[in-house]
């Protein structure tokens, strides 16, 4: 979300515009300009530079700070514990020592991909050769619109997010969490461990349901009702309620109404890229890249969180995948592209989330999963979950167990089909089962 | 400010100041060396801060525990001296320490 004030951007871009002037480099075109200074953008321009490009570099973000790692927002930095200087993905003097062009609190609004031009807010013009679009994702809105308006309402998404909300929680005792997905989930541990009354809502029978087996989501929703967290599950929310413009409730679908001081949402993402879909680049749910991270436009790549791609470990599906992973591998295979080093998308997903003292890391995809084992029992709070697809082992779930992440990777890789037996027996290494060819 | 001695992949040998209390992952990526990538931040749960520690300082530094000897096996490249430098705190006890970046899995 960007919730900047107009007069804060203009004073940003007025002061590099200044800077650039009197060094005589020059912020309206670049070789390669890169647009979102989020994980996968900053990875692009760090992986492009590495591989020894010495093109003009711009890294166009809509935020007003240096590029940061976001998944401590949910975790680490809400909770106080991690400052956010720790986040930054690389220091200040990184980005001029590598000549990288930093354009911070600079949203492009429009892109002219037959002139090779971006726009930004006040209508003015950057020149590109390359295009790379690191948009990656704006919070979904409540449906009704209803949180409009409201203060106390909050997405976690940015740094300017969290640092409203941890103003706002001082005065906060009962927090209702929309949506039981990884942020939602993170955020409650982390505000149940504060002290504050928090119940997450979520539409579904299960807490996240969209990516992990039933097994994991009971032993999730275990983990936080002990801790006092408590839940509506298979519960659609209606509306937010708020007097003097600030969150009272929300009101659920059945009529009820719970009571907050504070309402995370936390449904998802919507991928941002308007502006290449009103160029007339190919974008659905997020912007169509071929294996080399190109969009339908040969000089405009598009990588990370917006970008919808045919992947090799989710049976060829079309999908768009949200991690740290998938961003960083992009900008490293659009880097080579780009530089003219052979490169295609074929990273094995992974992916992780902390939650009190229990780390979750998964590897693999489980969609479209047709069976699954576990590895050990949940009560012994560590245990995996292994899915299967036709017989093939095509993702794990492993609950404070590195090991078996570790090793899935490689049976994963391995496309092995080993048996339920084999795969369910903890004295068993998975590494044991890796086909030996 | 203790020091630290960094190697990277292609052998090249930089001295620079370090701050206690970070990580020597926070150290490495602060000075502006690109090819370490830690991924997940520092929380143990990606392996992609591997390092070679010099084996003079070993002893002082000390072997992984169980979960990270467990990650670091994701790596072709683990040797008995590796850890992963998310994982070492420094401190003014390791003033000249020496890590090399281990090589790309
Ligand atoms: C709270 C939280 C916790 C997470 N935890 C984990 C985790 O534990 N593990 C994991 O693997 N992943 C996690 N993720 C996901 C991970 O952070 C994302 O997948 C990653 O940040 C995606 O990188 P990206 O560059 O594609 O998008 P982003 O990091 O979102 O960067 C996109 C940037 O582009 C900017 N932008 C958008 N449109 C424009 C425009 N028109 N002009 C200029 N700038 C624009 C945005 O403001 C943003 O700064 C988490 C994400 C969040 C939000
Ligand atoms: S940075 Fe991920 S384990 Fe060290």
């Amino acid at each position: 979300m960007s919730g900047l004030g107009q007069e804060r951007r203009l004073t940003a871009r007025t002061r590099a515009k200044r800077e650039a002037s009197t060094i005589s480099a020059e912020l309206d075109q670049f070789d390669i300009a890169i647009v979102g200074a989020g994980h996968a953008g900053a990875q692009a321009a760090i992986a492009l530079r590495g591989q020894g490009y010495e093109g003009r570099i711009g890294l166009i973000g809509d935020e007003p700070d240096l590029p940061y790692e976001r998944p401590p927002l949910s975790k680490e930095y809400l909770a106080g514990e991690k400052p956010f200087e720790r986040m930054l993905l690389r220091k200040e003097s990184f980005w001029e020592e590598r000549d990288i062009r930093l354009l911070p609190s600079t949203r492009i609004e429009r892109v002219d991909a037959r002139t090779h031009e971006l726009f930004d807010a006040e209508g003015e013009s950057i020149r590109y050769g390359k295009l790379i679009w690191a948009g990656g994702g704006e919070p979904r809105r409540m449906p009704c619109g209803s949180d409009a308006g409201l203060s106390g309402v909050h997405a976690i998404r940015t740094h300017a997010d969290v640092q409203l909300l941890r103003k706002e929680l001082a005065a906060a005792d009962r927090i209702v969490v929309v949506g039981g997905g990884y942020i939602g989930l993170e955020a409650a541990a982390v505000l149940t461990r504060l002290g504050k009354h928090v119940t997450v809502v979520e539409a579904a029978t299960r807490l996240l349901s969209r990516v992990c087996g039933a097994p994991i989501s009971d032993f999730y929703e275990r983990l936080h009702r002990a801790a006092g967290v408590e839940f509506r599950l298979n519960t659609m929310t209606d509306c937010l309620e708020g007097e003097d413009h600030h969150v009272r409730g929300v009101r659920l679908s059945c009529g009820e109404s719970l009571p907050a001081d504070l309402v995370i949402i936390g449904i998802g993402i919507v991928p941002s890229i308007e502006p290449l879909t009103a160029a007339g680049i190919d974008t659905a749910n997020g912007v169509r890249v071929d294996a080399q991270c190109r969009t339908s436009d040969p000089d405009i790549f598009a990588i990370g969180d917006c970008a919808l791609h045919v992947n090799a470990w989710a049976d060829s599906a079309e999908i768009r995948l949200e991690s740290v992973q998938n961003a960083n591998d992009m900008a490293k295979v659009a880097a080579q592209v780009i530089t003219g080093t052979p490169a295609h998308y074929d990273a094995l997903p992974w992916f992780w989330s902390n939650q009190y003292d229990v780390k979750l890391q998964t590897a693999g995809l489980s969609m479209g999963y047709d069976d699954h084992v576990l590895r050990g029992s949940p009560d012994e709070g560590s245990f995996s979950m292994a899915y299967l697809k036709a017989g093939r082992i095509v993702a794990l779930d492993a609950v404070n167990r590195p090991a078996d992440f570790v090793q899935a990777q490689k049976l994963i890789r391995a496309r092995a089909s080993p048996s339920l037996a084999a795969l369910a027996d903890i004295e068993m290494p998975l590494k044991t089962l890796i086909p030996t060819s | 400010m203790p020091k630290l001695t960094v190697v990277t992949r292609e052998g090249q040998e930089s001295t620079v100041e370090a701050e206690s209390g970070l990580t020597v992952m926070e150290n490495i990526r602060d000075n502006d060396f690109d090819e370490l990538l830690a991924l997940c931040g520092g929380s143990l749960s990606c392996a992609t801060c591997h390092v070679h520690v010099d084996e003079a300082w070993m002893a002082k530094v000390g072997a992984p525990n169980d979960d990270e000897d467990d990650l670091l096996e994701s790596s072709d490249y683990k040797m008995a001296n590796s850890r992963l430098s998310c994982q070492i705190e420094m401190t003014d006890e390791l003033d000249g320490l020496k890590v090399r970046i281990a090589p790309e899995d």
